[in-house]
């Protein structure tokens, strides 16, 4: 007699699940390897690579035609040239329809065939620099005036090939760029403005949103337009709320600058984006500001589903109401406030936008992240802004084991 | 802290921070309103702060506690030794006076409701406490969300040489009529803004029907379906999600430039879905796993595929999220600067917020470049009013990101 036992291992309908599960995160595992992972890839490669911004456009030879002369003296001139200074170029070729008004008068240049109309040349390797010009002396054949004969050598677009080694892939690594990255001061200096934008940012917003939901925590009339309003600079994009705020502390036309004068709070305009280390917290306020909302929304979220029950018990037993916020509320709220307080650092720690456009990193105000954009386009070493960004993925990193580590218990991941 | 359980010390310190609070916002709103000089005088605040939260809590009829202490702080204003300073026409004067004294005596009457000018139990003084600091809170937050955006409308309708003279008045000249959105005009009629406002629509627009195309099934897969490899796979969508956009856009600007998809609209379609996947992604699995398997199962059980029941039961139980979700990511596509700035230089193909960042250059007056922030803004806050619960519930689902 058979005894029935549980199946092992995976059935076919299992397998099936599985299948569709795969075929259905294809596309997006696809896309977001290609950008995501991909790029991330890049940037290890390219932080090893000694290169700047004008290197992206690889060596090229560079070519133009031009019928030059007159009458019995003319000549075909191509005028070849190498755009790098400092990279040969292999195998270099030139193609081109001769036109059948002009015919040949003397020699060709060296490497240099004609058969028919097809113009070809093999010149070989061209040197960095090189700058030389090839002349094919020509006549006019009957009939046919200069103008004609210029347009049609000038019409026939000559085509060039060659082979350079590109900085991006060839083998050529060099360290340099993490010894700049690490050179120094200045790396500890962006490596303290980050921190302190980061954990100040991170707990002002928290409190502030911890504050505000507490203010609305209670139903009353024009309760949500207030927070609606509240969710405002969250909402609005970066880029209007940063050049308001720019235009709102300008030392000359600003408003703030005007009223504190008036007030007789300070006796000069005060330059509030433009000096240390005042800059760096006014960014910080900034960061406090425009995200105090979403942290406010996640508070409040997780209060209006704290169980009233709880409150009422304690209302009997004549609790008074700092005592429930500090022994009911707090508690309850603990979650949401470390799941809250790791995901923003990792965010105020990923900022960009935001400091780069109130002080486009000036005044004491560059962090990690802005530090990539001025390595890579303004002093124009994608090398070392590349460097940059694996410091950054690398701290992220070491964020994302923490949060996964704390914070997955509580999200049930 | 024992000392603040008396009323005649809770009160009396309470009504000099609040008279001092007050003073102080309603100096600002006059200031910005008028354009004027206001100020709050601290030492006369607190002192006639103090006398009037004495006599909130006096065991008197509100209505004479309102009358007498808004008296107090009315007569001593408007004779100048009060806790509000002005120069400025009569009217408004008065007006500043009569609303400082009323909301003072209202307020504090309100404030220090039931607390007695002797020993207050613990509740008493606590509630009382709580009560100023939440009209405290009022007051800070609606100032510091408010006056951003007062200022940035007010300053788009102004000319720059009248701010400059004077940078608090933003009082509007309405004779003008129309002439007032001068800039609004300039930056459609000589600077695109039209083309701008399109190619950001479309380009959200697109971003959002792309991200959905590619989410929805991801989503799904995570959240209902058993393979292997799963939690990893949820775990790496958040890992994803909190890679920051400029260690990704340096390498996306070198292959872009390389293939020449730099300085093209498809080119950020291309890129924006990829930086809103992730996102949405996770929003759209937390909705599903929402959703009752036990709907699905019947529906396989009356001979519907898989895709079927996505496409004819989990989808349109979904709809909500859905919309939260698209309000979301539409918001993040039409903020978006950082790629567009990096990505676009030619201003035929510019987005909005790339536009409005080509304005702040010192040839460019102010006021256009804050007509520029308002256009850019006035969209997603019409949505987000319109749509405020979606908008709220799309936030709290999923914007861990920044």
């Amino acid at each position: 007699m058979s005894v029935s036992v549980p199946p092992k291992g995976r059935g076919p309908l299992a397998r099936r699940e599985a299948r569709l599960a795969w075929s259905l995160l294809l596309p997006t595992i696809t896309i977001v390897s290609l950008v995501v992972i991909l790029p991330l890839l890049a940037i290890f490669w390219i932080s090893f690579k000694p290169i700047g911004l004008a290197d992206l456009r690889p060596p090229a030879p560079i070519l133009r035609e031009s019928l030059r002369g007159s009458d019995d003296k003319m000549r075909v001139e191509y005028r070849l040239r190498n755009s790098s200074q400092d990279t040969e170029i292999t195998d270099v070729t030139i193609y081109d329809t001769w036109p059948e008004s002009l015919i040949v008068s003397g020699d060709l240049p060296t490497g240099c065939t004609l058969e028919k109309a097809d113009f070809n040349c093999v010149l070989g390797t061209l040197e960095p620099g090189y700058n030389e010009r090839l002349r094919v002396p020509v006549e006019l054949a009957t009939g046919v005036d200069k103008d004609a004969a210029e347009e049609a050598a000038e019409g026939s677009e000559p085509v060039v090939r060659g082979t350079a080694d590109s900085i991006l892939t060839n083998t050529e690594f060099t360290l340099d760029n993490f010894a700049k990255v690490f050179d120094g001061d200045e790396f500890w200096t962006v490596m303290w403005t980050t921190i302190f934008y980061t954990v100040f940012g991170t707990i002002g917003a928290l409190l502030f949103g911890l504050f505000a939901a507490l203010l609305l925590n209670k139903s009353f009339r024009g309760q949500g337009i207030l927070r609606g309003l509240y969710l405002f600079p969250y909402v609005a994009p970066v880029i209007a709320v940063a050049f308001t705020w720019v235009n709102l502390f300008d030392p000359f036309s600003g408003s703030a600058n005007a009223l504190l004068l008036q007030m007789g709070v300070t006796s000069e305009a005060i330059n509030f984006f433009g000096q240390r280390p005042l800059a760096l917290i006014m960014v910080t306020v900034f960061e406090i500001w425009r995200y105090f909302p979403l942290s406010f929304l996640f508070i409040l979220a997780r209060m209006q589903s704290i169980d009233t029950d709880m409150y009422e018990a304690a209302d009997m037993d004549g609790a008074s109401p700092f005592q429930k916020f500090w022994y009911l509320s707090l508690p309850m709220l603990l979650g949401i406030l470390s799941v809250l307080f790791l995901l923003r650092f990792i965010w105020t720690f990923n900022k960009f936008d935001d400091i780069f456009l109130l002080t486009g990193g000036n005044a004491g105000t560059r962090t990690l992240t802005v530090n990539v954009y001025e390595q890579a386009f303004a002093i124009s070493n994608i090398g070392a802004g590349a460097a940059v960004a694996v410091v950054i993925f690398g701290c992220l990193l070491a964020f994302s084991f923490f949060f996964f580590k704390f914070i997955s218990r509580e999200e049930g991941l | 802290m024992k000392l603040l359980r008396f009323g005649f010390v809770s009160g009396p310190l309470i009504g000099a921070l609040w008279l001092f609070i007050l003073a102080t916002s309603i100096s600002i709103t006059m200031s910005f309103a008028t354009g004027n000089p206001f100020r709050p005088m601290p030492v006369s605040a607190l002192g006639i702060g103090a006398l009037s939260g004495f006599s909130a809590t006096r065991p008197l009829n509100k209505l004479v506690k309102i009358a007498s202490i808004a008296g107090l702080v009315f007569v001593f204003t408007v004779s100048g030794f009060g806790p509000m300073a002005m120069e400025s026409t009569f009217l408004s004067e008065v007006i500043a006076a009569l609303t400082l004294a009323l909301a003072m005596g209202w307020s504090m009457v309100v404030i220090m409701d039931k607390a007695p000018a002797g020993a207050m139990t613990r509740h008493e003084t606590e509630e009382a406490w709580i009560r100023f600091l939440t009209g405290f809170g009022y007051i800070f937050f609606t100032a510091i969300v408010v006056i951003p955006f007062y200022v940035m409308v007010m300053t788009s309708l102004k000319s720059q040489s009248a701010l400059l003279q004077n940078p608090l008045d933003f009082s509007l000249d309405l004779d003008k009529g129309w002439a007032l959105f001068r800039s609004y005009e300039e930056l459609f009629r000589d600077f695109n803004f039209g083309t701008y406002l399109w190619t950001s629509a479309y380009v959200s627009v697109l971003t959002v029907a792309i991200t959905l195309a590619f989410s929805i099934p991801g989503a799904y897969a995570v959240a209902r379906l058993r393979f292997r490899g799963q939690k990893a796979f949820s775990r790496s969508i958040l890992l994803i999600y909190m890679v920051p956009m400029i260690v990704l856009a340096l390498p996306i600007y070198i292959a872009f430039s390389v293939t020449g998809l730099r300085n093209t609209v498809i080119g950020l379609i291309l890129i924006y879905p990829v930086t809103t996947i992730p996102v949405a992604l996770y929003m759209l699995q937390g909705y599903f796993r929402g959703i009752p398997p036990e709907v699905e199962e019947a529906g396989l059980m009356d001979g519907l595929t898989r895709l079927q029941v996505i496409w004819k039961i989990t989808l349109p139980l979904a709809l909500p999220a859905l919309a939260s979700v698209s309000l979301y990511v539409f918001m993040i596509a039409w903020n978006e600067f950082l790629l567009a700035f990096m990505l676009l230089d030619d201003p035929s193909k510019f987005t909005l917020t790339r536009g409005v960042s080509m304005l702040n250059s010192s040839e460019i007056p102010r006021e256009h470049l804050m007509a520029g922030a308002v256009i850019a803004t006035l969209p997603v806050m019409v949505l987000f009013l319109g749509l405020e619960k979606f908008m709220t519930k799309g936030l709290t689902a999923g914007s861990v990101k920044g």
